[in-house]
């Protein structure tokens, strides 16, 4: 099932090329003697094949971030829909309220049982205005972490799905600690006694990613981007302006891509894309995450919880390369 | 593990004092004798601003005299992504150093405060930013370890506006890094104190910052996650007064005491009695 409100008419001005065709061979296609543009349209379909192929496998970084905030992308309430049977959602964190911006749930993929956390974006407008556009506050942290340790009472593995494009910056999400609620779950995360596997779906925004993204193996689809700040915020931090030539610039620096996140060891995984990214055939993509997420399930279910705490924690503290003033710098590359 | 004890490493920073000056309070303008600041901790006499100090100054202020001995001093940046903004990471880690007199963004090592053995981490503004990288990271991680190791309460006085963007994923990844570590403290039994100074945001305050069995700030210091520029444009309404500061934070429910420098080492020594460490 495509993700509600799923229209392709949303362009990316890099792929108009391929929409134009789309267009081309639509219009053959609804002629009432289609039939007699049968061979035509085989060689445009394919022509447009080639060039989504072109164009998607070298997608620039900032193309990227693009993709990944591509409106039609699915997002993880979307992948639960399509991955899971009997989804069964728990609301609130026992202290203040309920933010919808993360959902939480038991449910099944496949035959495992297993606990879902995600954060959620929005479809349509009023929608993505109550999810603050996938922007958590401090509750759906808290939220996300009483559901987790919900999950390792009863030995349940945790996946998290993770989009957003950052925490919610903003009076109540300060007054009610979103630094404390993202910190606290870094620490927590660090050593649940249950297997814990993330993949970061569209975007990686900062600490309102890792605050659902510490653990035993962390994957990205293959157009997701994840970083400690968006192109726009580094741009206009460093070039002191975010437009198009210093975001592009921006992006490639932040070595966002899932690409560079797996070149520098900082994540372990990339899970492909159906051709022309996830938003042009959400089911092949959900197929594709669901069966990587059963591997690793398959792989850390039968570890002991001390091993698991072990090689989670052993992970995170080898990040951070360093080196001594007394040897020499290392080599240029 | 390099070591190098506290006065070896104080030398070069003394000559850069320059001596007798007067100096002008950055809040109300008041003039002050340098001599008269330092013996004050940087806090103005006339209207108690507490200025930014320095990791070396601010842990000359905290231990008890020549007992610092500092740890992994060696280490610097390696700019694992050949960062690239409109000037190179290298450069700037190059001019931080020189400005700074540091390899890096924070001290480490261990020390007395009144009597008290302690593991004491210091960030230092002037570099980058006290940003987080991988270095501070790593040194915190490791000053950690050494207190898990030798059963010694944590002191980390926070002073930097987050992590280092230069290093991009790396030093989101120390966010999750030194958290894991206090992890291991906490379950060690351990006592970490986090002191924050004036500013702590960012992904700093959201890892190991805000994870303090005991949370003090100095009065009216810039605490927080997002910047009041980000939230402004973000809300875009005016944010009320006194918004992030030490004390709306402990009104807020997320600090233990606001603490005067001056008290400093009496509270943190107080505290580590109370706790039996």
């Amino acid at each position: 099932m495509p993700p509600a409100g799923y229209s392709p008419n949303y362009e990316l001005e890099f792929e108009s090329a391929v929409q134009e065709i789309d267009r081309q061979i639509d219009a053959l296609d609804s002629k009432d003697d289609s039939a007699r543009f049968e061979a035509e349209i085989q060689s445009l379909r394919s022509t447009r094949n080639d060039l989504l192929r072109k164009i998607y496998g070298d997608l620039s970084p900032w193309q990227t971030v693009r993709v990944a905030r591509h409106p039609l992308r699915p997002h993880s309430d979307d992948y639960i829909r399509m991955m899971c049977r009997d989804y069964c959602e728990l609301h609130g964190d026992r202290h203040f309220g309920d933010d919808p911006a993360i959902t939480c749930g038991f449910g099944r993929i496949g035959s495992r049982k297993v606990m879902l956390i995600g954060h959620c974006k929005g479809h349509e407008t009023a929608d993505k205005i109550r999810c603050h556009f996938g922007c958590a506050h401090p509750e759906g942290y808290r939220k996300a972490l009483l559901k987790m340790k919900l999950a390792e009472k009863y030995r349940l593995p945790i996946v998290t799905l993770i989009d957003t494009p950052g925490a919610y910056p903003g009076v109540g999400s300060e007054q009610r600690g979103q630094a404390e609620a993202i910190a606290r779950n870094l620490m927590e995360m660090s050593r649940l006694r249950t297997p814990v596997v993330c993949v970061v779906i569209g975007e990686g925004g900062s600490g309102g990613a890792l605050g659902i993204g510490v653990g035993d193996r962390v994957a990205m689809l293959e157009h997701a981007w994840y970083s400690v700040i968006s192109p726009e915020g580094c741009a206009a931090i460093l070039w002191k302006e975010a437009n198009e030539e210093t975001n592009t610039i921006a992006a490639r620096a932040l070595n966002l891509t899932a690409k560079d996140n797996l070149k520098h060891g900082l994540v372990d995984a990339i899970i492909p894309e159906p051709e022309g990214g996830a938003h042009r055939n959400p089911e092949a993509a959900a197929a594709q995450l669901q069966s990587w997420i059963l591997d690793q399930l398959a792989e850390l279910s039968r570890l002991q919880p001390e091993t698991l705490v072990r090689q989670r924690f052993e992970k995170f503290r080898s990040i951070g390369p360093v080196v001594s003033m007394e040897m020499p710098a290392p080599a240029e590359t | 593990m390099a070591k190098q004890t506290w006065e070896q490493a104080d030398i070069a920073a003394k000559k850069a004092v320059p001596e007798g000056l007067w100096v002008q309070c950055l809040k109300c303008g008041a003039t002050v004798f340098g001599k008269t600041l330092e013996a004050s901790l940087d806090v103005c006499p006339k209207c108690d601003h507490h200025h930014r100090v320095t990791a070396r100054v601010r842990i000359r202020q905290l231990v008890d005299p020549e007992s610092f001995e500092q740890f992994n001093a060696d280490l610097t940046a390696s700019d694992p992504l050949g960062f690239v903004d409109v000037k190179t990471y290298r450069s700037r880690i190059e001019a931080a150093r020189l400005k700074s007199g540091e390899n890096d963004g924070c001290l480490t090592g261990v020390g007395f405060v009144k009597g008290r053995k302690v593991v004491l981490a210091a960030m230092d503004f002037t570099f980058l930013g006290g940003s987080m990288g991988s270095v501070v990271g790593e040194k915190l991680a490791r000053a950690t370890e050494h207190a898990i190791d030798h059963d010694l309460p944590l002191v980390i006085v926070s002073c930097s506006g987050g992590a280092r963007m230069q290093e991009s994923g790396y030093s989101l990844m120390q966010m999750a890094k030194t958290s894991a570590v206090l992890g291991r403290f906490d379950d060690a039994g351990g006592l970490f104190i986090s002191v924050l100074a004036d500013p702590t945001t960012g992904g700093v305050t959201a890892s190991f910052a805000m994870l303090g069995d005991v949370i003090l700030a100095e009065p009216r210091a810039l605490i927080g996650f997002a910047g009041p520029r980000v939230i402004r444009n973000t809300i875009r309404q005016d944010l009320p007064s006194g918004f992030q500061t030490s004390e709306f934070v402990k009104n807020s429910g997320f600090v233990d005491r606001i603490v005067h420098r001056r008290d400093l080492r009496s509270e943190i020594g107080r505290i580590i009695d109370y706790a039996g460490k």
